[in-house]
């Protein structure tokens, strides 16, 4: 087996890019995602990478773009505030269907908000963010294992369907350190006869672009998109079940508020309570196969770091047959395991 | 199960973020679970400083500490921050030689080491967290002081190899104190 080494989950994030054949990096500093900067300064250069420091988010995700459309695998990393400032470039990378990751370690919003951990940007990452018919598909690391793991992912998906694929985590997953083991990951590479890598003379050059001033050409490309959008819903959603066997309430949570839903799941069932958990892996696609396999559930929870975003998607998976109450806090606070507790005990006293 | 969960608390400079990592790599070598949590946030600019670090031998589930089982107090702010949320039956350390208070509970093992004076006395003046951190390994039951030579080994960087050494002067003042 691989060593098992310690690692905060930014580096864990720069490391498996670096693992899975990333050689470009374009970023701009904000707290608290700058250690993947930091890693990928030091390693790129050393590699024959490329890291660079833009003069801002704008220019990054564009430097991003360019480089995706010349065929590269690339990535950028920023928090909340920086990803609003990207949402055009990624509009743009949807519109021209090229491949890139990029990262949101989300901190408390809105405006510069706060630099404590987040999942306030939910909405920002799963419905859109840019202008435009589009989709990303976003994935939620709960350890730092996963962080290096779905960032593998993410860099394979984004090519394999030509899109934005983004890591969502949050300031406490991303500063925090834990075991993880780099075990020889399988790497795909794909062919990119789009890329614009020079003809050479030798065939007809390629064209990325977003703009198609005809509107039956843009409704054409858009409905070819959503084809594709469609397939990756069937296809890729991915999800953890925790205690759902006989789970008369059911917890919904990602990332850190998972880890703390967990312990709190755990302390129920000491309790009597028949209570799981569904941890979405996957935020777009949202895992709906989970809930209906969920059947025998009478309540759900949504515990967030937010106002309550996903809880929107909970309900919609639900058909709106069940109910679903809101567990959460925001603007960078943490819910405790005893008050997620204390919502299970109220969801229980309705079964 | 067995899960130790450890809250080192104190100011900017004492080298609470390393104590913390070299708990966890411990943790780590005895093929344990563990999770390294540092505070990040303003009050770091402000002076002070905490870490959660938890051991167990299940996965670990939120690495946000709320009632800790061991508490390292390197100040008194942080001693009269947390002394409360400290779990019956657990422990709190204490550099007595920056904290004059004295813990007024008495569900909880508390131990006063003078780690800044112990340091200073041999020349070590800045590694008074790694004197406490040699007294706990050695009063708390989960926990162990073999090894520890690997983990330094591990955490200081080859070019202040000096550190080493110096490191493990401060765990073994704090292992033999009271002794």
């Amino acid at each position: 087996m691989a060593e098992r080494i310690l690692m905060k989950g930014n580096e864990a994030i720069a490391e498996a890019a670096i693992r899975a054949g990333c050689r470009h990096y374009f970023g701009y500093p904000i707290t608290p995602q700058t250690e993947i900067a930091a890693y990928m300064a030091k390693r790129m250069p050393k590699i024959g990478g490329v890291f660079l420091q833009a003069e801002s988010e704008i220019a990054s995700i564009n430097m991003v773009y360019g480089a995706a459309a010349a065929g590269m695998r690339v990535m950028t990393s920023s928090s909340s505030p920086g990803i609003s400032l990207k949402q055009e470039g990624l509009s743009y990378i949807a519109g021209s269907d090229v491949p890139a990751l990029v990262v949101n370690v989300q901190r408390g919003g809105p405006g510069l908000g706060g630099i404590q951990p987040s999942q306030s940007d939910y909405f920002q990452a799963t419905k859109g963010g840019g202008h435009g018919d589009y989709r990303t598909i976003v994935l939620a690391p709960a350890s730092v294992q996963e962080m290096a793991s779905l960032t593998i992912k993410g860099f394979d998906l984004a090519d394999k369907y030509l899109m934005t694929a983004m890591i969502l985590a949050d300031g406490t997953i991303g500063q925090m350190m834990e075991p993880i083991t780099f075990e020889d990951a399988e790497i795909k590479t794909y062919d990119k006869p789009w890329a614009l890598t020079g003809t050479e003379g030798k065939r007809k050059h390629n064209i990325v672009n977003s703009l198609y001033l005809k509107p039956d050409e843009l409704e054409k490309k858009n409905f070819e998109r959503f084809e594709k959008y469609a397939e990756i819903e069937k296809c890729e959603a991915m999800w953890e079940d925790y205690m759902m066997e006989d789970a008369e309430i059911c917890v919904v949570a990602f990332g850190i508020a998972s880890r703390v839903a967990k312990n709190a799941v755990a302390a129920a069932r000491s309790e009597g309570i028949k209570v799981g958990l569904i941890r979405p892996i996957t935020l777009w696609p949202f895992p709906n196969k989970a809930f209906e396999a969920a059947e025998n559930v009478k309540a759900f929870i949504s515990v967030e770091l937010s106002m309550g975003q996903m809880i929107e998607d909970v309900r919609l998976a639900t058909g709106c047959r069940k109910p679903v109450t809101l567990c959460n806090r925001t603007g960078g606070m943490i819910p405790s395991p005893d008050e997620i507790l204390e919502a299970i005990r109220n969801a229980g006293k309705g079964v | 199960m067995k899960t130790t969960q450890i809250l080192i608390a104190g100011f900017g400079g004492q080298g609470i973020l390393f104590s913390g990592k070299f708990l966890a790599y411990k943790g780590l070598t005895e093929e344990l679970q563990v999770s390294w949590l540092p505070s990040y946030g303003p009050e770091m600019r402000g002076g002070t400083a905490n870490c959660n670090v938890i051991l167990s031998d299940t996965p670990v589930g939120s690495p946000i500490i709320t009632t800790p089982d061991v508490l390292i107090a390197m100040n008194l702010p942080s001693l009269q921050k947390y002394v409360d949320s400290v779990s019956a039956g657990g422990q709190i350390y204490v550099d007595s030689s920056l904290i004059d208070a004295k813990v007024e509970r008495d569900d909880v093992e508390v131990f006063y080491i003078p780690a800044t004076q112990l340091a200073k006395d041999e020349g070590i003046g800045t590694l008074a967290n790694m004197v406490i951190v040699g007294h706990l390994l050695e009063k708390h039951p989960e926990l162990s002081f073999d090894g520890v030579e690997a983990v330094i080994e591990k955490l200081v960087p080859p070019k202040k190899a000096a550190l080493k050494e110096l490191n493990m002067k401060a765990l073994m003042l704090g292992k033999t104190y009271g002794n």
